[in-house]
């Protein structure tokens, strides 16, 4: 018998507010999603694996300097541009949102991350070697990638897979391990957090900065966000204007028109830097 | 126009078929330097394979560089074929005639050469031949029902690239079965046999004279929007891409094509005079070929650099921070700043003011150096489209960064010009370079006409 499938949509929120660029998010994702070492080398040659990674930006004039972190992953983009240019399709959209990287059929022509605005796709030059007695710490869950390929962001798939499993396929309550009657079975975001089943920033992330959950769970933090967000793309497309001075909510780029899955939350400045 | 003085049919075949099958000391010296080169180049790309992509330059945000600059490079010497032998055929062009043969085969062997870039540029090439080249035992994975993905630029270039091929090897056959009779009929033992296949059994009657001609005419017509769309797809590749901010430009198809028949009539131009030298082919590439190719080339480059200058201004002429931020790195950072003042002079300037002077025209060596700065300025001019484009492709500006070329790029590279070279002389040994079919008509053809006192060569044709 196949369960019936219930259909998510998975959005992550980043108020940059919260962020303290701690890199916390950073050192999770590496542990858990089994990316290479990142040697002084890797970073010298600028080929560094970071799924997410903590960009720093200075503001302002010495002394009065102040430095912002933007926290930056894949966008899971619903209209991806490197999805149309794989020649084999590695790269495709699957129909939670999420835009999946499919490692045996990639080539690597690279085109897709030539083709990414946010340049969050990484190549893997080397063949990824880990040390004897980091072996055993590989994720089982995660593949380990070979060289000659690229990888990114995947929302922490296998994180999500499993939540399925548990609660829509068995039924189970994550703390409690009680059934749940069939016509509720569909994760939710209080299920995730006691289950573990949110991507490793996002659980790693010690000041509740990064925010994920299905999109339309109306118990989940991400859901008035995406609509906000929404709602302008709407407003844009039909030609309004929206008043970017009243709302926090914006997309990354979002003049390319790639319409992410990954909403920001701007900054509020109490004290902000004068101009030079 | 026709300069110089009459040839005998005799004289023709003796003097072309003089590198036929006849191997100089200087030959095998060449050959051997060249293919020391080219080995070299196999090395590299083997220890490329073997250790994988990390013994490049690249990184992440300059993923495409020396490889990619050089396919968009070879394929655009390959449009000096067609367009010297299918537009000056179709458009009767008579000085076409010495320049085609060479200009074909030349199309074919850099083809071959550009299609290998983007194969040993991918990181696991051994699987990209089983994916997107549709070799005939290689076929696609259809049993499990995956498809190449045909939005994919990557894929339309194949397309785009085996067709050209395809229809230049048709090409260069045709022209060459009655040369190839020719060469039946004056060997011997293996090569006879050899010769006498290609040949296809032609005798030379009127029925096979026609059928060729008209063979030849219509391949000319249809290889010509073949022409046309072969280095516009190559420029969608780059097109195509909506966040590299300065790819991103309608103009790039009909940009790159000027561009190519630049480079590659520069190139051919090129090859006829270095032809001319080792052979001694006076009486055929004559001065006269060399001067329409010069001023064949300055309509074209004036053409080029139009398209140049307005692809900067649609970039500047929106002010976006981003499209900016590529100029400013383009125009005022060094080495970048260097490069492209060289890469515009060498490349416009230098080359057409002297084809603009009958003297530079005719003096074989300053034509040499014309042509062989023009190539090296649209070999500098893909590097300097597709390098700064990526090293600051969006806002983020910490991600930004350069590229620096590792000795494996530089040996690869430096291998496909040795590899053409060598594949020319390998293929000048077997098949003669110049159509022996056509010098002889436009000997059949020469005629002179008398102005006054004064007796102007001229040719003489029947429309």
């Amino acid at each position: 018998m196949v369960a019936q499938r219930v259909d998510h949509k998975w959005g992550m929120v980043v108020d940059l507010d919260r962020c303290t660029g701690c890199q916390a998010c950073v050192v999770a994702c590496q542990a858990e999603n089994n990316i290479p070492i990142n040697t002084k080398d890797y970073f010298q040659q600028r080929r560094a694996y970071e799924w997410i990674r903590i960009e720093r930006y200075w503001e302002g004039q010495f002394p009065n300097v102040k430095a912002k972190f933007i926290p930056i992953l894949c966008q899971h983009c619903e209209n991806a541009p490197c999805e149309p240019v794989c020649p084999v399709f590695a790269t495709y959209h699957n129909d939670e949102g999420m835009n999946v990287q499919i490692y045996n059929r990639c080539v690597g022509t690279r085109y897709c991350s030539v083709n990414c605005p946010y340049t969050v796709r990484f190549f893997n030059y080397w063949e990824p070697v880990w040390p004897e007695r980091l072996r055993n710490q590989l994720n089982p869950d995660v593949t380990v990638r070979s060289r000659g390929i690229m990888e990114k962001c995947s929302f922490c798939v296998q994180r999500l897979r499993r939540g399925e499993v548990n609660v829509e396929r068995r039924g189970l309550e994550p703390l409690t391990g009680e059934r749940i009657p069939t016509a509720d079975r569909k994760l939710n975001y209080r299920q995730m957090k006691e289950g573990n089943y949110l991507p490793s920033c996002v659980q790693a992330c010690p000041t509740n900065a990064l925010q994920f959950a299905d999109q339309h769970d109306e118990t989940g933090p991400v859901k008035e966000h995406f609509d906000e967000a929404n709602e302008q793309i709407e407003t844009r497309e039909h030609g309004g204007h929206v008043d970017e001075s009243h709302t926090r909510v914006y997309r990354l780029f979002e003049e390319i028109g790639t319409k992410p899955n990954v909403v920001y939350l701007k900054k509020v400045e109490p004290f902000p830097v004068e101009k030079a | 126009m026709q300069e110089g003085t009459p040839l005998q049919s005799r004289q023709i075949n003796a003097e072309l078929l003089r590198t036929i099958l006849n191997s100089p000391k200087w030959f095998w010296i060449a050959i051997s330097i060249l293919g020391l080169i080219v080995l070299f180049a196999m090395a590299a790309a083997g220890i490329m394979i073997n250790k994988g992509m990390g013994v490049t330059g690249l990184n992440r945000p300059v993923m495409w560089g020396f490889f990619i600059t050089n396919f968009v490079f070879w394929i655009g010497i390959s449009h000096a074929g067609v367009m010297l032998s299918a537009i000056l055929r179709l458009s009767k062009a008579e000085w076409r005639r010495p320049a085609t043969r060479a200009a074909e085969i030349l199309t074919v062997f850099s083809l071959m050469t550009a299609m290998m870039m983007p194969l040993i540029h991918t990181g696991r090439p051994w699987r990209l031949v089983y994916w997107i080249y549709t070799l005939p035992f290689v076929p696609y994975d259809y049993a499990r029902g995956i498809w190449p993905n045909v939005r994919s630029p990557l894929v339309w270039d194949p397309s785009a690239v085996y067709t050209y091929l395809t229809s230049s090897i048709l090409f260069v056959i045709i022209a060459l079965v009655p040369d190839f009779a020719v060469l039946r009929d004056r060997t011997t033992g293996m090569s006879n046999r050899i010769y006498g296949m290609l040949a296809m059994g032609w005798q030379g009657n009127p029925r096979q004279w026609k059928l060729q001609i008209i063979a030849g005419v219509l391949l000319s017509a249809l290889i010509l929007p073949v022409f046309v769309s072969v280095h516009s797809i190559v420029s969608w590749d780059f097109g195509m891409a909506v966040s590299v901010k300065s790819w991103h430009s309608t103009i790039f198809a009909p940009y790159f094509v000027v561009g190519a028949v630049h480079s590659g009539v520069s190139a051919v131009a090129f090859v006829l005079i270095i032809l001319r030298y080792i052979y001694g082919w006076q009486n055929y590439i004559r001065h006269e070929h060399i001067d329409a190719l010069g001023r064949l080339l300055i309509v074209v480059a004036t053409g080029w650099f139009y398209f140049l200058v307005m692809e900067i201004i649609f970039g500047i002429y929106g002010r976006e921070a981003d499209e900016i931020a590529v100029r400013s790195l383009q125009f005022t950072v060094n080495p970048w700043a260097i490069w492209m003042l060289i890469f515009v002079v060498i490349t416009y300037f230098l080359p057409v003011a002297i084809w603009l002077s009958k003297t530079g025209r005719r003096n074989l060596w300053i034509m040499s150096f014309a042509c062989i700065s023009v190539n090296i300025g649209m070999w500098l001019e893909r590097f300097l489209i597709i390098v700064p484009g990526l090293a600051r492709k969006q806002l983020l500006t910490f991600d930004w960064y350069t590229y620096r070329p590792s000795a494996i790029e530089w040996i690869l590279v430096g291998g496909t010009f040795a590899m053409v070279s060598m594949l020319m002389l390998f293929i000048a040994r077997v098949v003669p370079l110049i159509p022996l079919y056509d010098i002889k008509e436009a000997e059949i053809l020469r005629t002179s006409i008398k102005i006054g006192r004064v007796s102007v060569p001229a040719t003489f044709r029947e429309d």
